[in-house]
């Protein structure tokens, strides 16, 4: 009991409610830290998941996108690249992106590290934000899949912002 | 030799199934010869699975191109190591080689325990047969490597040329080892469970396996992180690909376990979070080696609709059915020895570890399976990026570095004020030095990084802490036995290898977050286009075109992965700073590889296919410079020279074409994208993994015999207090 005084008195100073903590009986106190620690697990988890709703970029496929997207908001656009709809102007890449069932197609122009896999007809997903009536790809935002049924393919491409 | 390679599969099953009813035969009814009966079919099914994966591996040497696996991975011309190694870049291949893997520690870890915990062993038999024979069934029934093709096709496809490194023929043996590695600490973990016999003899019998796989897992992930730094063409080496986290989790919860198992063994703690966390490991490994081949997430590692998923999670709903109700069922057997006394104590920080480390499982599998997620919830598709998983994982990575230097050092059960103040000035004293130092603007801008500040100082404070471990241990076994230094730290480590081999990953860990700081908060990157003679600024540096390079066929391909036509540059990287001293020439270049697709005609098709970029680099202690490339091929006039040998040679004389253009590429260079990369301290990285790695293997080795009797002795007296009590 001394030692356990003391212990509360060396690193509580003159606080009255440490010292009552202190020299609480040890189950109560077990109960005490064990909410405590829920309680900040809550609050971490909780911001933790609200943070993740706000902070995520929805993907669409590229039907999706000509029907919802609003200028100013990046969206992840997920399609296949269109035959002959790649041209490359200085640092600017043009293509366009058609849905798997290859009815819609959104073009964009994109700037950045293009992924070696990069090719006509392969999956590909790039963060697009809307600009006036064209489609921009974010800077380095553009991962093309590996084309083959499962392959050992690398991590994604495209560079932390 | 396919039917014969099926025929072992079937074999297989029929093996599992066998062992299987023999273990429990013989565990539940008591009669042992049965449940030894199960182990030696454990033995079985490794030499089966066995003479499969040289059944295959003979096809990929030999080029036979009947079976599928082959001749869509390999082929004629593929390099040997690389044709070896193509078995495991192939969903079917790769499941054979976990499903051996699997066999052969299952085999290993029941050779080791033969003669110890029979019951626990019968039932972890029964375990690690029903996962070898889950996945022989998907080769069985969904992904069957030995498929054929009547008639066989003449040429294979090849190795993808983005595989074609070194590196990555060590990463996925590093991987599936690791992975494999965690079941058995589960198949132990749920056997003790359902033998009721938690005691600590079931963890002695695992903890080397745990330790491995923590090993092998970590390697895996260090060398995945490398080949991506070294190889790939963005400079990074970790993306939070869901592929990365998902080898991550299983290594997270496995730190853990091997620190909570510490409380275990010296006070009798914790043994529901041990037993949790074994479990987790072992389901967390079998859900990460699910991921790639699920399709269930749109990352650059999933393809589509898979038959495979279905399987995988009714697996993975079992094991974690399983887990929860045999640790409820059994928790009146888990219940503590002894109770926290203090906060401040080796326990609690050990607690908090833990639960740190726990705490970034949740962040990272939430941010995983983020898309999966917000589908179920808001019915729309949504993921989450590097910078949500940095913003949460940063802050207890440094609580982790932290941490590992208070930990070691604090007192059991209670810490004082006298006893703190005796063990942490001089770690205390060092982070504070480092602050200052740091402050006072030495290295430059360093001050406009809070966090990466924060974790220099506590890496130095985990060091400082960890050196003073070591040097408090040689000098009081200096008085002991009056040894000189050198011999006094060597028999230090020696006698007490668990405990410094620790130490050692601590540092080693310490060390790579240093580098992790550095590297990614104090980058220099520019992204341009450049002609010959042109130059850029990069960091302190200046890199300038010297002039273009251009190689021919696979004889002069330096990177010796067999590309038809290499285009690249000569840089010269120079200090920006006068004396403009000369620091590097480096060649990044970018290799063009034959493609399968019919439609590009003679000379197309030899560089048709996927491009690779071989990047270079100069590495340096303070920092890395890395330069990538990518040339412009498709200029009009490199386009004429394609189009019009595509249409006037016949396929054999395509290369001549080919020669043409990279004549043309020489006399008339393009200008080219540059990405160019100066990151600091990046080796120290790959150095703090070797140290960690070493450190490992210290801590694993088996201690000189004398230590062990006695080691043994005082276990066994312990478990003996442990099964008086359950």
């Amino acid at each position: 009991m001394r030692r356990l005084a003391g212990v509360g008195a060396g690193c509580a100073g003159a606080s009255g409610r440490l010292r009552y903590f202190a020299a609480m009986n040890p189950s109560r106190k077990r109960t005490v830290r064990l909410v405590v620690a829920l309680g900040a697990a809550v609050v971490l988890a909780s911001a933790l998941i609200y943070t993740s709703f706000s902070a995520a970029s929805p993907a669409l496929t590229p039907s999706q996108l000509l029907r919802e997207a609003q200028p100013g908001r990046a969206y992840q656009l997920t399609g296949t690249v269109v035959k002959g709809s790649v041209h490359r102007e200085g640092a600017v890449l043009d293509f366009a992106v058609a849905d798997r069932t290859g009815s819609t197609a959104v073009a964009l122009s994109y700037t950045g590290t293009v992924p070696d896999p990069f090719r006509e007809g392969r999956e590909v997903i790039v963060t697009v934000q809307k600009q006036g009536d064209r489609y921009v790809g974010e800077q380095n935002s553009l991962i093309t899949k590996c084309p083959s049924k499962y392959k050992t393919a690398p991590p994604s491409e495209n560079q932390n912002s | 030799m396919a039917g014969f390679g099926f025929a072992c599969l079937v074999l297989a099953l029929v093996v599992c199934a066998y062992g299987i009813w023999a273990s429990l035969y013989g565990v539940r009814s008591g009669r042992m010869e049965y449940a030894d009966s199960g182990r030696r079919s454990v033995y079985a099914f490794a030499g089966v699975i066995s003479v499969a994966v040289l059944v295959l591996e003979i096809a990929f040497l030999g080029n036979d191109f009947a079976f599928n696996t082959v001749a869509d991975t390999s082929s004629r011309t593929t390099p040997g190591l690389y044709k070896a190694a193509a078995i495991w870049s192939s969903q079917e291949g790769s499941l054979l080689v976990w499903a051996w893997l699997m066999s052969l520690w299952s085999s290993l870890a029941l050779f080791l325990t033969r003669k110890r915990i029979r019951d626990v062993a019968a039932y972890a038999t029964a375990i690690m047969l029903g996962f070898g024979a889950f996945f022989v069934f998907l080769m069985v029934a969904y992904a069957n490597p030995f498929a054929t093709t009547d008639p066989a096709p003449p040429e294979g496809v090849g190795l993808d040329p983005l595989l074609r490194f070194p590196t990555m023929m060590i990463h996925p043996p590093m991987l599936y080892s690791g992975y494999t590695l965690c079941t058995i600490p589960l198949a132990f973990g749920m056997g003790a469970l359902l033998a009721r016999r938690v005691d600590a003899e079931w963890i002695r019998a695992i903890r080397r396996f745990a330790f491995a796989a923590w090993l092998f897992l970590g390697a895996g992930i260090m060398l995945g992180a490398l080949w991506s730094y070294s190889e790939l063409g963005w400079g990074g080496y970790w993306g939070w690909d869901a592929v990365e986290n998902a080898a991550l989790l299983p290594w997270l919860t496995g730190t853990a376990f091997l620190h909570s198992l510490m409380i275990q063994e010296k006070r009798g703690m914790l043994k529901v979070w041990n037993v949790s966390l074994v479990l987790a490991t072992g389901t967390l490994a079998i859900m990460g080696t699910f991921l790639v081949r699920s399709g269930i997430l749109d990352s650059i590692h999933a393809f589509g609709g898979h038959t495979l998923g279905v399987p995988f999670v009714i697996l993975i709903g079992a094991l974690i059915g399983g887990s929860i109700y045999l640790v409820v069922s059994r928790r009146e057997m888990l219940r503590s020895e002894h109770r926290l006394d203090s906060l401040l104590s080796r326990e609690s920080m050990f607690l908090l570890n833990n639960l740190v480390l726990v705490g970034l499982v949740f962040v990272i599998i939430w941010g995983t399976y983020f898309p999966l997620i917000s589908e179920a919830l808001t019915g729309r598709e949504a993921s989450v990026g590097p910078p949500w998983f940095d913003r949460y994982t940063v802050p207890l990575a440094l609580v982790l570095v932290l941490l590992s230097g208070i930990g070691p050092v604090i007192a059991w059960r209670r810490a004082t004020l006298a006893n703190a103040r005796r063990n942490f000035l001089v770690p205390i004293a060092c982070a504070l030095l480092t602050l200052v130092l740091l402050l006072s603007g030495f290295p430059p801008g360093v001050t406009s990084k809070p966090l990466a500040l924060a974790m220099f100082c506590c890496a130095a404070f985990a060091i400082a802490s960890i050196g003073q471990e070591f040097f408090r241990g040689t000098r009081a076994r200096r008085a002991m036995a009056a040894e000189p230094a050198p011999l006094a730290l060597v028999a230090l480590v020696r006698r007490n290898r668990r405990r410094y081999g620790g130490y050692i990953v601590h540092v080693g860990m310490a060390v790579l977050f240093i580098g992790v700081a550095a590297s990614s908060s104090f980058q220099h990157t520019k992204e341009l286009q450049l002609s010959p003679g042109q130059s850029a600024r990069v960091g302190s540096y200046e890199v300038r075109y010297v002039r273009p390079t251009a190689t021919l066929t696979p004889k002069f391909d330096t990177a010796h992965t067999g590309s038809t036509l290499s285009l690249g540059a000569v840089l010269e990287v120079t200090e920006s700073r006068a004396p403009a001293r000369h620091v590097a020439t480096l060649e990044p270049s970018e290799g063009f590889y034959s493609s399968d697709e019919a439609s590009q005609g003679s000379v197309g098709s030899l560089i048709g296919g996927q491009p690779v970029s071989h990047i270079a680099m100069n590495v340096g202690v303070t920092r890395n410079v890395w330069t990538a490339i990518e040339p412009d091929i498709e200029t009009p006039a490199l386009k004429r020279i394609v189009t019009v040998g595509d249409k006037t040679l016949p396929p054999e004389d395509g290369i001549v074409a080919v020669a043409y253009l990279a004549r043309e590429y020489l006399k008339h260079p393009p200008p080219a994208e540059f990405n160019l990369l100066v990151s600091p301290l990046v080796m120290w990285i790959w150095v703090g993994g070797l140290i960690v790695v070493g450190g490992a293997l210290i801590a694993i080795w088996p201690a000189p015999s004398a230590v062990r009797r006695r080691v043994a002795a005082r276990s066994r007296a312990r478990s003996v207090g442990g099964l008086a009590r359950a």
